[in-house]
């Protein structure tokens, strides 16, 4: 059997955007394809009583964080017969309701395009060079800066993906 | 006149220095490196979770560093979770 041609679309973006704008023109790339399946991912809100947050900051380091991206693909590639994969990842400062990450993978079968999004999800949650801190709204009114730091549940996510 | 090496500074760690990165003179290892930051930052370099790269690819073993004229290091703490 010839090798499939590959897709594939990863970037770092630090200005907003519309994922049906990467979406869109991702599905024409792939035609022939199965099934696509396409996760977004937006800061949230959260609740009042933990302060509600007000922005997002997102900080890279340009040498590790896009070259580990690629990496994370390549591995996404050998794991689940694709036909294409789309990740894009926001840096920067954001605010809520904003996205801050697109994954769409295409492929013959729905089976590898959805696990293709769940496995590049949570590594790139748990796994990939970003540093976030949230800025909340403190009861007196005033907002302070906060880094959020790595969580239990990241490290179970990864563990889902070792066998 | 001795070169600089950069050292930059990623998530909390840049709040310790005070500043996204700093300039060092040339040459660190790794003692030289603790000796020259911010005590607070020093302190913390310590902490096995706190990884450390050079020129853009990680070290498996920071005491093995040896940073030149024109280097850049990175002090990475733990990524961020969800």
């Amino acid at each position: 059997m010839p090798p499939r041609i590959q897709m594939r679309d990863i970037r770092l973006l630090d200005q907003p955007f519309l994922p049906a704008m990467l979406i869109g023109p991702f599905t024409q790339a792939n035609p022939g394809l199965g099934g696509v399946c396409t996760f977004v991912g937006e800061v949230r809100h959260d609740a009042k009583e933990q302060g509600s947050v007000e922005a997002l900051e997102l900080t890279h380091y340009e040498p590790l964080t896009l070259p580990g991206m690629h990496a994370l693909a390549d591995r996404a590639f050998e794991r689940f017969d694709l036909m294409g994969l789309l990740m894009v990842h926001r840096t920067g400062m954001m605010h809520p309701g904003q996205p801050i990450v697109c994954v769409s993978a295409a492929a013959l079968h729905r089976r590898d395009a959805l696990g293709a999004v769940d496995f590049c999800m949570d590594h790139l949650k748990s796994a990939a060079w970003f540093w976030k801190r949230e800025k909340r709204a403190k009861e007196n009114g005033e907002s302070k800066w906060h880094w959020i730091e790595p969580r239990e549940q990241d490290a179970a996510d990864l563990a889902r993906w070792q066998s | 006149m001795s070169g600089v090496i950069t050292v930059v500074l990623l998530g909390k760690l840049a709040d310790l220095a005070g500043a996204p990165s700093l300039q060092l003179p040339a040459p660190l290892d790794w003692a030289g490196l603790q000796a020259a930051l911010p005590e607070a930052l020093a302190g913390a370099l310590g902490d096995p979770r706190n990884r450390v790269a050079l020129n853009g690819a990680l070290l498996a073993d920071k005491a093995a560093l040896h940073a030149g004229e024109g280097d850049e290091i990175a002090l990475l703490p733990p990524v961020s979770g969800g």
